[in-house]
C-alpha cells in the first residue's frame, strides 16, 4: 500500500493513472474505518487532502460551487443561507469530529444509501463534475450513484466539484435515527420547493439502494400547489407523502424494519412539504 | 523499538514526517494502513488519544489536526504529513487546556477516564470557536464524544465552570456576551 | 442532601509513569481527606492529562501482538482446524488452538463450562477458536484469517422458551437454574388482579476501554499479566488452572481499566494472552477492536417475564405471581446468581405476603450472558413497575401513592422470608424523587434540535407530547446465598521521606472508574489521620483477594477491610507506646485528629510521636468478611442477602409518536445511599447509572438474527450521547446502614435499575401505548395500533 499526496487535480489524475486500482482518500471517515477493521487493503492510496482546488467553495451569482474536498463542517455560514437543506444534512452527519474531516465528494463517491447529503443534492438537481484522463464530465447525482456503494465513476476519475443552483422557494431536510445525534439515517427526505420552475422535488435516503427521486409524488404535488400563493389544498401533503412512501423500496435490517422505514418516509415527507409551504409563503 | 511491520503482507510507506505538538517526528517503516491513532500510540509513544472504537463513533481518539478536532482513527498517519497534530500530551505540555483539565477533575467529570482526553480535545476546540456557547450548543459540540461512566452531567458542568472562569478572567476567547455584565452565570 | 460541590484539588497526584522499559500499573497517591468529604480522585489529573496507563496503553520492547480467531457460526461442529497457512506467514510466531491448552480446557466464574478454545463444537457466534501472535497487529490479523477452520454448521438453539424441550447443546444440559419461591398461600387472591407479559432485550456494558492486556513470560516459568479486570484473584485462579501452573506462578497486575459495569468479571483474553506469551517466550499484547469487544464479554440477560398481581380494593398487594425466563446464552458465567436476584426481587420494593415466583435461566446458542450493573434486578424492575402502574390504573389511584402504600419498611419480610433489619427508606426515596421540581414545558419556539429526533430535525412542536413516569427499585449489596464474601487490605505505617508518617495501602480492589482509590485515601485519612496515603498498585502477588468490583460491594467490603487494617495499625501503635511507657495498653490513646500523629498516655499527659514508634514500620493485613448469608431452601426461603438498597426515579419525556422518537427531558431521583462517603462521586455514579438506564429504555440492544450478532459496533449499538442524556436532579437519602462500615450502602447499581422503567412509564404516559418490550424501538411506537 503506497500513498501519493498530490497538490493539484492534474497531479491527482496522474497519480491515479500511475496506480490503477488506487483508492482515493478524502476525509477518511469511511475508508479508514474499513482499513482499521481489515475490510479493505488497497495497493495504493491517492490522498486528496492537499489539493487546494478541491477545498474551494464559492457563491457565484445564482450558483453555489463546492469543491469535492469541502467538509461537512464547512457547509455552514454563507453556504447555509443559500442551501439550508444541504447545511442541515451536513450538520446531521456523524459527530463534529467526522464533520470536520468528511467531505462532500467523499459522501458522493462512497455512495452509501445512508449518505446524508445525497438526497439533498439529488433534490437540488446538483451537478457533479468529474475529472479523469479523458477530461471532464458532468453528472447528476442520479447518474453518478448507481447502486449500494456503487458509482459510474470510471477508472482514473475523481470528483472535483459539486454545483448547486440557488433555489427561490424553500427547502427542507429531515433525517430519522434512533439517537438524537451521531446516528446513521433510518430514513431521510429532502424536499425542495422551487418557485421559479414551479416544481416540488423530493429525494429520499436510506430507503432504496440509491438516493431516490419520487417522480409521481413530485408531479402530483407540483400540480397541486397554487404557485402564485404558494399554497396546497388540504390533504395534498398527505397524498404526496403517501406516494413517496409507496415509491420507497426499503429493506428491513437491524436498524429498522422495512415497514417502519416506509412509515417514516410518510411522516417526514408530509412534514417537509408542510414546512416548505410555510417557509415559502 | 517501534512495531515491526516488515511482515505485514502489504507494502510499507516511505518514511514520512509528522508535526506533533510542535515537534517534527519521523515515522519510518510504517504500513500505510496505520491510522494516525496507531502511529501516535504505538510508534511515537503518545497513547493519550484512546482507542475505544476505531470507527469514528466515540471521539475517544480526538486530536486537533491543523487546529480542528478530528478522530485520529479516521486519519491515515501517512496522510497527516504536513499537518499540525495536537494531542492531549501537547495540550498538557503547553498548559493551554489546564483550566479545562482542572475543571474536569474538580467537577467529577472523570471516572474511568478513558473518554477524558477525547473530551479535552473537543472542549478545547469548542471553547476556541465558541467561548460563549450555551448549554445546547455545548451538548451538540460534544455529541461525538461518548462517555459510559458519567452520564455527562459533571462534564457539562465542568465546561460551564471553565466558561465562567474564563469570562471572569477576561482571557482571550472569554468575551462577555451582551447582558452578561453581572459576571459569571 | 442534594448534589454537592467538589473540594480542593489533590496537590500531588501520582500514577505510575508509562512506557519505560517495562509495563506499568496504576498506583496512586492521595491526600488524607476524610470520609464524607468531597475528596477528588487521585488519578483524575493523570487521566485528564492523558498519562494514566490504561491496559491498551501498555507497551514493552519486543512485544508481539495477539489476535483471536472467532467462530462465524452460532452453532457448528468443528471438522478440522489447520493452522499451517497462518504459521507459514512471515512474522507469525504462534498459532494456538484447543489442543495447546496446557491445563484445564475450560473456565468459568461459577462452573468451568466454557472452553478456552472451542475444540469439537462452537456454541455461539464469536466463540474463540484460535489465537495467534505476530510481529505487527496487521500481520496478526492476516494470520488469524489464514487459519483454516472447517465448520459443519448446526441449527442453533436460539429461542430460550424452547431450550428445556430441546436436545442438550452442552454436556451440562440446557437448564442452568430453576429457582422457585413460594411464600404464604399460593391460592390467595384479591379484588383486583392485573396481568402482563414483558420482555427485555440484550444490553451491552459498552465500556469504552476495550479488553486489552500484556502478558510477559517470567524467568521462573510463570507469567506476569497486566490486564483490565474487575477481580484479579478469580482471574488468576482461572488462568492458572488452564495453564496448569500453580497460582503463585501466575501474577496478575491491574492495568488501567476503561470502565467495566460487569463486563470484565469473566475471563476474556487473559488465558489466551498468557498461553501466547509462554509459547513464544516473548511479551504479547492484545487489544480487542470494538467489534471483538462485543464478542469478547458477556451481556445483560434478555428476559421474558409474566406477572400477575393481586391487590385489595384499597390497593394493598396480596399476592405476586411471576415467571421469569432469562436467556443465559451458551455458557453459565454468573447466570445462577443473576436469576437469584431476579427471582428474589421480582415483586420490587413492596410488601407482599403471598408469592409464587419461578425463575429460570437456560442455555442457548446466543451469546453468553452474565453480569451487568443491576444484575437481575434491572430486568424484573421493568416487569414489577409496569405491573404497579397497571394496578394503579385498575384501582384508579395515583401510581406514586400506590407505591408509597406498599413500600417496604424496616422489619418487613422479602418474599424469601428474610426480615429486613437494615435501613429501608423506600418511602423516603419515593417522596424525595416525587418532590423534585418538574422541568418547564417545552417552548414551542425552542431550538428544534432539542426536540425528539435531535439533529435529524424531524419534529415540529405540534408533533411532540410529554409524559411523566415513575419507578422504584430494590437490589442487594454484595454477594448472597451463603457465599463467603470477603476483601483483604494491608496498611503499612512508616516514616516518610519528609519525616512525617506515611500510610501505604495494599489492596487488590479493581479501580474501574468507580472511585475506590479516592475512598481508600479518605478511609485511611479518617482512621489514621495521616496526610499522606500511598496506594500500591493492585496485584495478586502483593495481597489477598478483594473480591470483585461489582454488586455495589467494594465500599462496604474493601472499605471494611481497610478500616480493620487501620484499626490493627492503631492497636500496634498503642502496644508499642504501652511498651515504651511500661503501662497497660488501655492507658494509651492514639490520636488521629484533629492533630494526628501522636499517642497520649492517659492520666500523665505524656505524649509520643508516631514517627518515634515506627522503627520497624507497622504493617497489618486484615480480611473483612460480611455477615454470613444463607442458601435458599427448596421454596426459595432463607436469609440470602446481606442488605438491600433502594432508588426511585421519575422521568419526563417528549415523544414524537408519529416517528416513535423520544427525548428524555429530565430524570429526578431519590437514592438510598446509607451514608455518602464522597458526595461528588455518588453523584457521578447516579448520573452515569441513569444514562445506562435511559439507554436500555430507548436505544440499547444487541440485535440477534438466528444467534448471529447483527450490530457489534458503536455505529449500530447506540449508547446515549450528550444530546440524549437529560439533566439529572438527585437527592441522596442518607439513613446509615447498621453494620456497614461508615453506614454506607453501595451506590453504583440502583441508578441503572429503575431509571429505565421510569422512562418507559413516561413514554406510556405520553402515548397511551402498553409498550411491554424494552428497549422501546421507534417502530414500537410509530407502528403500534393507536389506543
Amino acid at each position: 500500500m503506497r500513498i501519493a499526496r498530490p497538490v493539484t487535480v492534474d497531479e491527482a489524475v496522474e497519480a491515479l493513472s500511475a496506480e490503477p486500482g488506487a483508492q482515493l482518500l478524502a476525509g477518511g471517515t469511511d475508508f479508514c474505518v474499513e482499513v482499521n477493521f481489515g475490510h479493505r487493503r488497497p495497493a495504493a492510496v491517492v490522498a486528496l487532502r492537499r489539493v487546494a482546488e478541491l477545498r474551494e467553495r464559492a457563491v457565484r451569482g445564482e450558483t453555489v460551487s463546492l469543491g469535492a474536498g469541502v467538509t461537512y463542517a464547512e457547509l455552514s455560514g454563507r453556504i447555509a443561507e443559500v442551501v439550508p437543506a444541504l447545511a442541515a444534512a451536513a450538520r446531521s452527519v456523524g459527530s463534529p469530529q467526522i464533520r470536520n474531516a468528511g467531505t462532500l465528494g467523499g459522501n458522493l463517491a462512497t455512495a452509501s444509501p445512508a449518505g446524508d447529503t445525497l438526497p439533498v443534492l439529488a433534490a437540488l438537481g446538483a451537478e457533479v463534475t468529474l475529472r479523469g484522463p479523458a477530461g471532464e464530465r458532468v453528472l447528476t447525482v442520479g447518474e453518478l450513484v448507481t447502486g449500494v456503494k456503487q458509482t459510474s465513476m470510471r477508472p482514473g476519475e475523481l470528483i472535483t466539484k459539486i454545483e448547486v443552483r440557488r433555489v427561490r422557494g424553500a427547502q427542507q431536510f429531515l433525517k430519522v435515527g434512533t439517537r438524537n445525534a451521531m446516528v446513521i439515517a433510518i430514513a431521510s427526505a429532502a424536499v425542495v420547493l422551487d418557485r421559479d420552475r414551479r416544481e416540488l422535488r423530493c429525494a429520499l435516503g436510506s430507503v432504496a439502494p440509491v438516493p431516490l427521486r419520487v417522480a409521481r409524488a413530485e408531479e402530483m404535488m407540483s400540480e397541486a400547489i397554487d404557485w402564485e400563493r404558494v399554497e396546497a389544498p388540504p390533504g395534498a401533503a398527505a397524498r404526496f407523502a403517501e406516494l413517496a412512501a409507496e415509491a420507497s423500496a426499503p429493506i428491513g435490517d437491524h436498524r429498522a424494519s422495512a415497514r417502519y422505514r416506509r412509515q417514516a418516509v410518510r411522516v417526514i415527507c408530509e412534514r417537509a412539504v408542510n414546512r416548505c409551504l410555510r417557509d415559502a409563503a | 523499538m517501534p512495531p515491526d511491520s516488515t511482515s505485514v503482507p502489504w507494502p510499507v510507506a516511505e518514511g514520512y514526517q509528522l508535526s506533533v505538538d510542535g515537534r517534527t517526528r519521523t515515522v519510518e517503516g510504517a504500513w500505510v494502513g496505520e491510522s494516525l491513532l496507531y502511529v501516535l500510540r504505538e510508534r511515537l509513544g503518545l497513547p493519550g488519544a484512546k482507542n475505544a472504537c476505531e470507527q469514528g463513533e466515540c471521539g475517544s481518539c480526538s486530536v486537533l489536526l491543523d487546529g480542528v478536532v478530528v478522530c485520529a482513527c479516521c486519519v491515515l498517519g501517512a496522510d497527516a504529513a504536513g499537518a499540525e497534530v495536537t494531542t492531549v500530551e501537547g495540550l498538557t505540555a503547553t498548559g493551554s487546556a489546564k483550566d479545562i483539565q482542572e475543571a474536569l477533575v474538580a467537577g467529577g467529570g472523570v471516572q474511568c477516564g478513558f473518554c477524558t482526553p477525547g473530551f479535552l480535545a473537543a472542549i478545547t476546540d469548542l471553547l476556541a470557536r465558541s467561548p460563549e456557547a450555551d448549554e445546547l450548543e455545548v451538548r451538540e459540540a460534544l455529541s461525538g464524544n461518548l462517555c459510559r461512566c458519567t452520564g455527562y452531567g459533571r462534564i457539562l458542568e465542568a465546561v460551564s465552570a471553565v466558561q465562567a472562569e474564563r469570562r471572569g478572567a477576561g482571557v482571550p476567547g472569554g468575551l462577555r456576551a451582551p447582558g452578561d455584565e453581572d459576571g459569571p452565570r | 442532601m442534594t448534589t454537592s460541590t467538589p473540594g480542593p484539588l489533590v496537590d500531588d497526584p501520582e500514577v505510575g509513569a508509562r512506557r519505560t522499559s517495562g509495563p506499568q500499573t496504576t498506583g496512586a497517591r492521595t491526600t488524607g481527606a476524610r470520609v464524607g468529604e468531597g475528596a477528588l480522585r487521585p488519578d483524575g489529573t493523570p487521566k485528564a492529562e492523558g498519562r494514566f496507563a490504561f491496559s491498551s496503553d501498555l507497551w514493552i520492547d519486543g512485544m508481539l501482538w495477539g489476535r483471536t480467531l472467532r467462530s462465524p457460526h452460532p452453532a457448528a461442529r468443528i471438522v478440522s482446524i489447520d493452522p499451517r497457512p497462518a504459521l507459514a506467514l512471515p512474522g507469525v510466531r504462534a498459532v494456538l488452538t484447543a489442543t495447546d491448552v496446557p491445563g484445564r480446557a475450560t473456565y468459568g466464574l461459577e462452573v468451568p463450562d466454557q472452553p478456552v478454545f472451542a475444540r469439537d463444537v462452537v456454541r455461539y457466534h464469536g466463540e474463540p477458536v484460535a489465537a495467534v501472535a505476530a510481529d505487527h497487529p496487521e500481520t496478526a490479523r492476516a494470520a488469524a484469517e489464514a487459519v483454516v477452520v472447517d465448520y459443519e454448521p448446526l441449527t442453533p438453539l436460539v429461542d430460550p422458551t424452547t431450550a428445556l424441550d430441546s436436545p442438550p447443546i452442552h454436556p451440562d444440559g440446557n437448564l442452568f437454574r430453576h429457582l422457585p419461591i413460594r411464600r404464604g398461600d399460593p391460592g390467595a387472591t384479591a379484588a383486583v388482579v392485573v396481568e402482563g407479559s414483558y420482555e427485555v432485550g440484550m444490553q451491552d456494558q459498552a465500556f469504552l476501554g476495550p479488553e486489552s492486556g500484556l502478558a510477559v513470560p517470567g524467568d521462573d516459568g510463570g507469567v506476569e499479566l497486566y490486564v483490565a479486570t474487575q477481580w484479579l484473584h478469580v482471574d488468576r485462579d482461572q488462568v492458572a488452572a488452564s495453564l496448569g501452573l500453580p497460582v503463585e506462578l501466575v501474577r496478575l497486575h491491574l492495568a488501567g481499566v476503561g470502565g467495566a459495569f460487569g463486563g470484565r468479571e469473566d475471563v476474556s483474553l487473559q488465558i489466551h494472552l498468557c498461553m501466547l506469551a509462554l509459547r513464544t517466550g516473548r511479551p504479547v499484547k492484545m487489544v480487542y477492536a470494538r467489534d471483538e469487544s462485543f464478542f469478547g464479554h458477556v451481556h445483560r440477560h434478555p428476559a421474558r417475564m409474566w406477572y400477575r398481581h393481586h391487590a385489595t380494593a384499597e390497593g394493598d398487594l396480596v399476592k405476586v405471581e411471576a415467571r421469569i425466563l432469562l436467556d443465559g446464552g451458551a455458557y453459565l458465567s454468573s447466570s445462577n446468581a443473576v436469576i437469584s436476584n431476579a427471582a428474589c426481587f421480582a415483586p420490587g420494593p413492596y410488601r407482599v405476603d403471598n408469592a409464587v415466583i419461578d425463575g429460570y435461566v437456560v442455555r442457548t446458542n446466543n451469546p453468553p450472558c452474565g453480569a451487568m450493573r443491576g444484575f437481575g434486578s434491572v430486568q424484573v424492575c421493568f416487569g414489577h413497575e409496569a405491573q404497579m402502574d397497571k394496578l394503579a390504573a385498575a384501582l384508579g389511584v395515583d401510581p406514586v401513592q400506590l407505591r408509597l402504600r406498599n413500600a417496604l419498611r424496616q422489619s418487613d419480610r422479602l418474599v424469601t422470608g428474610q426480615v429486613l433489619t437494615g435501613a429501608v427508606p423506600v418511602r423516603e426515596v419515593i417522596e424525595a424523587a416525587a418532590a423534585l421540581p418538574l422541568p418547564p414545558d417545552a417552548a414551542p419556539d425552542g431550538p428544534p434540535i432539542a426536540r425528539p429526533g435531535g439533529a435529524g430535525l424531524t419534529a415540529d412542536p405540534d408533533d411532540v407530547a410529554r409524559g411523566t413516569g415513575f419507578a422504584v427499585s430494590i437490589k442487594n449489596v454484595a454477594y448472597s446465598e451463603g457465599f463467603d464474601d470477603y476483601s483483604t487490605a494491608r496498611v503499612r505505617l512508616e516514616v516518610g521521606p519528609g519525616g512525617d508518617p506515611v500510610a501505604t495501602v495494599v489492596v487488590a480492589t479493581a479501580e474501574v472508574g468507580q472511585g475506590f482509590v479516592t475512598l481508600a485515601g479518605q478511609i485511611v485519612g479518617e482512621e489514621l489521620g495521616v496526610g499522606r496515603v500511598v496506594l500500591s498498585p493492585a496485584g495478586t502477588a502483593e495481597v489477598g483477594s478483594a473480591g470483585s468490583s461489582s454488586a455495589s460491594r467494594q465500599t462496604w467490603m474493601s472499605g471494611g477491610a481497610l478500616q480493620l487494617a487501620c484499626a490493627a495499625v492503631r492497636s500496634e501503635l498503642a502496644a508499642r507506646a504501652a511498651s515504651a511507657w511500661a503501662c497497660p495498653v488501655e492507658m494509651v490513646e492514639v490520636v488521629t485528629g484533629p492533630a494526628p500523629g501522636e499517642v497520649r498516655r492517659r492520666g500523665t499527659g505524656e505524649r509520643m510521636r508516631w514517627v518515634d514508634l515506627l522503627d520497624p514500620p507497622i504493617e497489618r493485613e486484615e480480611e473483612y468478611h460480611h455477615r454470613p448469608t444463607r442458601a435458599l431452601d427448596a421454596d426459595g426461603q432463607g436469609d440470602a442477602h446481606l442488605a438491600v438498597m433502594f432508588a426511585a426515579h421519575r422521568a419526563v419525556v417528549d415523544v414524537d409518536a408519529g416517528l416513535g422518537l423520544v427525548r428524555v427531558v429530565q430524570v429526578a431521583t431519590g437514592q438510598d445511599v446509607g451514608q455518602a462517603l464522597n458526595p461528588l462521586q455518588v453523584t457521578g455514579q447516579i448520573e452515569g447509572g441513569i444514562a445506562q438506564g435511559v439507554g436500555l429504555a430507548v436505544m440499547e440492544e444487541i440485535v440477534l438474527d438466528q444467534g448471529r450478532v447483527r450490530n457489534p459496533s458503536f455505529t449500530d449499538y447506540l449508547i446515549p450521547t450528550t444530546l440524549d442524556m437529560p439533566g439529572v436532579d438527585a437527592v441522596l437519602v442518607e439513613v446509615p446502614e447498621p453494620g456497614a462500615p461508615y453506614g454506607a450502602k453501595g451506590v453504583g447499581e440502583p441508578p441503572a435499575i429503575s431509571s429505565g422503567p421510569a422512562v418507559v412509564a413516561a413514554i406510556r404516559a405520553a402515548t397511551g401505548l402498553p409498550l411491554e418490550r424494552v428497549p422501546v424501538r421507534p417502530e414500537d411506537i410509530a407502528l403500534a395500533p393507536r389506543p
